[in-house]
C-alpha cells in the first residue's frame, strides 16, 4: 500500500539519521514517533468514518436509520435499499450511463493528448512555442464561467441529445495536463529509437503507434486513471446537459432521484452513494500508486 | 532531427517537411478540441455578458456594461463573492499549512502505517464530491445526525446544532467539509514537494550536525518555498471554484448563506426556479469571476516568475 512511490522507503528522509552508524538514536527517534500515533489515529478516523457510515447505512432498514444510533454494524442486514436503488431510483441506468460518459471522454482525451504529445515532443516543430505557450496560460487563465458557451456549441453541432457533447465538454479543457505529461515523456525517449525506427524504414505514424505509444504505456495509465477518475465523479458537465434528458443522467447527478417532494428515501440515498463510491474507491486502490505518481509527478514538472 | 546544414539535400528537405506536415496532424484534434471547448467559450462569455438574453436564440438587446453595473450593485452578488472567499482563505489558512504539516510527517520512513495515513486522508478526494457531499448533510442533520448524537452523547452540546440549516454556522460547515474533501489532493502536492530535496543536502545538514528541526527549517523548507507558489495557487484555484459541494449540500441556501458565485451563476442560467434564465447576466457574472481570480493569480506571478527563473538556470 505505497501510496506515493515505492522508492520512498529508499531515500534518505530528513528526520532518518544514516541508519547504521548510531543504531540508538534510530530507535529514540522512532519512539518519539510512536507519540504522533495518537494524534493521526482520530484525525484519520474522522477521514474514513463517513465512508464507512454511509456503507452501514445502505444496509440498515428505514426504521434504524430514522431512530439514529452510532453503530456502524446494522442490526438487520437488508439489501432493499440496493434494489430500489437500482430499479427505482434508476441507478442500473446510471451506472450504464456514467461508463459510457467516462470511457468517451478518456478515449478523446488519451488518443489527443498522446498525438499532441508525441507531436510537441520534437523541439523543431513549427509552432510549437505559441501551442505550448497557450496551453500553459490556459492553465492560469481562469475559465471563469465557460460552460453557457459550451453549451450553445454543443447544441450547434446537434450533439445535445447525447453523451457524446458531455463527453466532449468534460474532456477538452482537462486536456492541458496529459498533454503535459506526454510531451515530458516523449522528449525524454532517446532520440537512437526514432532513429532506429526510420531506418527500419517506417515513417511518422508507424513510428508512434508500434514503438512510441507502446513505450508510453506509464503515462498512459496515469493519464487513463485521472481522466476515468475525474470523469466517473464529474457532476457540472453532466448536470448542465441531462437537465432536459433525465434518461442520460449519470450516478452523481442521479442522487436526486431520492429527493421526494416532501419525504427524502435515506437509506435508498446511501445505497445510491455506495453504488457511485464504492467502485471508483476499489479502482483506485488497486491502481493507486499510478494514479498518485501521476499527479505528484504532473506537480514536480 | 538534428541535421547539420550539410546535410540539407533535397531528400532532407522532403523528409523534414512530411515530418512537419505529421507533426501538425497529430496537433489537429488537441488544436480543434482545446480551442473550441476552451478558448472560444471564453471569448464567447466576454460577447454575451454585453446583452440582455436569455439564450433562445441569437443574443439581440446589446445592454452594453449594464449587466456588470447590475452585478456590481446587487448585494446578492458580493454576498456569493464574498462567501467563495471564504472558502479560498479556509483553503489558504488551514488546509494548505495543515498538509504541510502532515506531509513532513507522514513523509518519515520512522512512522509506522504512514500508506495507510496516507490513503485514509487521499480517500474522500477520489469520491464523488456530490455524493459524498450529500451523505455529510445525512450525518449533519439535526434530528438523527450522526453527528449531533454523538456530540450529545459526550456531553459537548446540549442541543442539537443545526449545521447545514442555520445561516450563520452552515458556511463555517462547507468550508470544513471542503477541506475534509480536498486535504488529500494539497497533502499529495506538498508529499511530491518534500520529495524533490535533494538527499545529500540532509546528509550534509547532518554532517554539521544540525538536528531535525534544523534540517526542516534550514534544508527542507527553503527547497521546498519555489514549489509552495504552485501548490498555493492551485490550492486557491480549487477552493475558489466550490461548486459541486455546494450545489449538493444546500444549494447556496439557507437564505443563499452559502451561496458562492458558481451557484449564484447556474442559478441564472439553468435554474428552472427562475422564471426566465439570464444568460447575459451569468455571462457578465462569469466574466467578473474570472477577472477576480485572474487578478489575484497575476500578484501571485513575481514568486511564479522567479521559480520559473530559478528552474531554467
Amino acid at each position: 500500500m505505497t501510496i506515493v512511490s515505492p522508492s520512498t522507503t529508499v531515500r534518505t528522509d530528513p528526520t532518518a539519521p544514516p541508519p547504521r552508524p548510531n543504531r540508538g538514536r534510530a530507535s529514540g527517534d522512532r519512539r518519539r514517533i510512536r507519540w504522533w500515533h495518537l494524534f493521526l489515529l482520530p484525525f484519520c478516523f474522522l477521514w474514513v468514518y463517513p465512508f464507512l457510515w454511509m456503507i452501514s447505512a445502505s444496509f440498515k432498514s428505514r426504521q434504524e436509520m430514522l431512530l439514529g444510533g452510532l453503530h456502524l454494524w446494522p442490526q438487520d442486514w437488508t439489501f432493499d435499499n440496493f434494489q430500489r436503488a437500482w430499479t427505482i431510483g434508476r441507478f442500473g441506468e446510471y451506472t450504464g450511463n456514467t461508463f459510457t460518459f467516462a470511457i468517451t471522454a478518456l478515449v478523446i482525451t488519451v488518443v489527443t493528448a498522446s498525438l499532441a504529445g508525441y507531436a510537441l515532443s520534437a523541439k523543431d516543430l513549427p509552432g510549437r512555442k505559441i501551442v505550448m505557450g497557450v496551453l500553459v496560460a490556459a492553465m492560469f487563465i481562469p475559465h471563469g464561467y465557460t460552460i453557457i458557451p459550451v453549451f450553445e456549441l454543443v447544441n450547434a453541432l446537434g450533439l445535445q441529445n447525447g453523451l457524446l457533447g458531455a463527453a466532449l465538454a468534460q474532456a477538452a479543457p482537462g486536456l492541458v495536463v496529459p498533454v503535459l505529461l506526454y510531451v515530458g515523456f516523449f522528449g525524454g525517449v532517446p532520440k537512437e529509437l526514432g532513429e532506429a525506427a526510420r531506418v527500419d524504414g517506417a515513417g511518422y505514424l508507424r513510428t508512434f503507434v508500434s514503438v512510441m505509444a507502446p513505450l508510453a504505456k506509464p503515462v498512459t495509465g496515469t493519464v487513463v486513471l485521472m481522466s476515468f477518475i475525474g470523469s466517473w465523479n464529474a457532476f457540472f458537465v453532466p448536470l448542465v446537459f441531462t437537465l432536459g434528458r433525465p434518461d442520460l443522467r449519470t450516478l452523481g447527478v442521479g442522487m436526486y432521484n431520492f429527493f421526494g417532494t416532501d419525504t427524502t428515501d435515506w437509506t435508498g440515498l446511501a445505497a445510491g452513494a455506495s453504488i457511485s463510491v464504492i467502485p471508483i474507491v476499489i479502482l483506485f486502490l488497486f491502481l493507486q500508486r499510478t494514479f498518485v505518481e501521476g499527479i505528484a509527478g504532473a506537480v514536480k514538472s | 532531427m538534428t541535421a547539420v546544414p550539410a546535410q540539407r539535400t533535397p531528400s532532407w528537405r522532403r523528409r523534414r517537411r512530411r515530418a512537419v506536415l505529421w507533426g501538425w496532424l497529430f496537433l489537429t484534434p488537441l488544436v480543434v478540441l482545446f480551442t473550441a471547448f476552451s478558448l472560444w467559450p471564453i471569448v464567447a462569455s466576454w460577447w454575451y455578458s454585453f446583452f440582455a438574453w436569455d439564450g433562445v436564440g441569437p443574443p439581440e438587446v446589446w445592454v452594453g456594461l449594464g449587466n456588470f453595473a447590475e452585478a456590481l450593485q446587487a448585494s446578492s452578488f458580493w454576498n456569493a463573492f464574498w462567501n467563495s472567499f471564504v472558502f479560498s482563505l479556509g483553503a489558504l489558512l488551514v488546509e494548505f499549512p495543515l498538509a504541510l504539516c502532515f506531509a513532513l510527517l507522514l513523509n518519515s520512513v520512522l512512522l509506522r502505517g504512514r500508506n495507510l495515513y496516507r490513503l485514509a486522508l487521499f480517500l474522500p478526494v477520489v469520491a464523488t464530491t456530490a455524493v459524498i457531499g450529500l451523505v455529510l448533510a445525512i450525518m449533519l442533520a439535526p434530528v438523527g445526525g450522526v453527528v449531533n448524537e454523538a456530540l450529545l452523547t459526550l456531553g459537548i452540546v446540549d442541543r442539537p446544532i443545526n449545521f447545514l440549516g442555520d445561516p450563520d454556522i452552515a458556511l463555517p460547515t462547507l468550508v470544513g467539509i471542503d477541506i475534509w474533501k480536498g486535504f488529500g489532493i494539497t497533502l499529495i502536492y506538498w508529499l511530491a514537494a518534500i520529495q524533490t530535496v535533494p538527499k545529500d543536502l540532509y546528509e550534509a545538514a547532518r554532517l554539521d550536525g544540525a538536528g531535525a528541526r534544523q534540517q526542516l527549517v534550514n534544508v527542507t523548507l527553503p527547497v521546498v518555498m519555489p514549489i509552495a507558489v504552485v501548490i498555493f495557487l492551485l490550492t486557491f484555484q480549487r477552493s475558489l471554484n466550490t461548486f459541486e459541494l455546494v450545489q449538493a449540500v444546500t444549494g447556496g441556501g439557507p437564505v443563499f448563506a452559502t451561496d458562492v458565485l458558481p451557484t449564484y451563476i447556474y442559478r441564472y442560467a439553468f435554474d428552472a426556479e427562475m422564471a426566465a434564465p439570464r444568460y447575459g447576466f451569468a455571462c457578465a457574472v462569469g466574466v467578473l469571476f474570472g477577472l477576480f481570480t485572474l487578478i489575484i493569480t497575476l500578484m501571485q506571478s513575481p514568486a511564479l516568475a522567479g521559480r520559473l527563473r530559478r528552474s531554467a538556470s
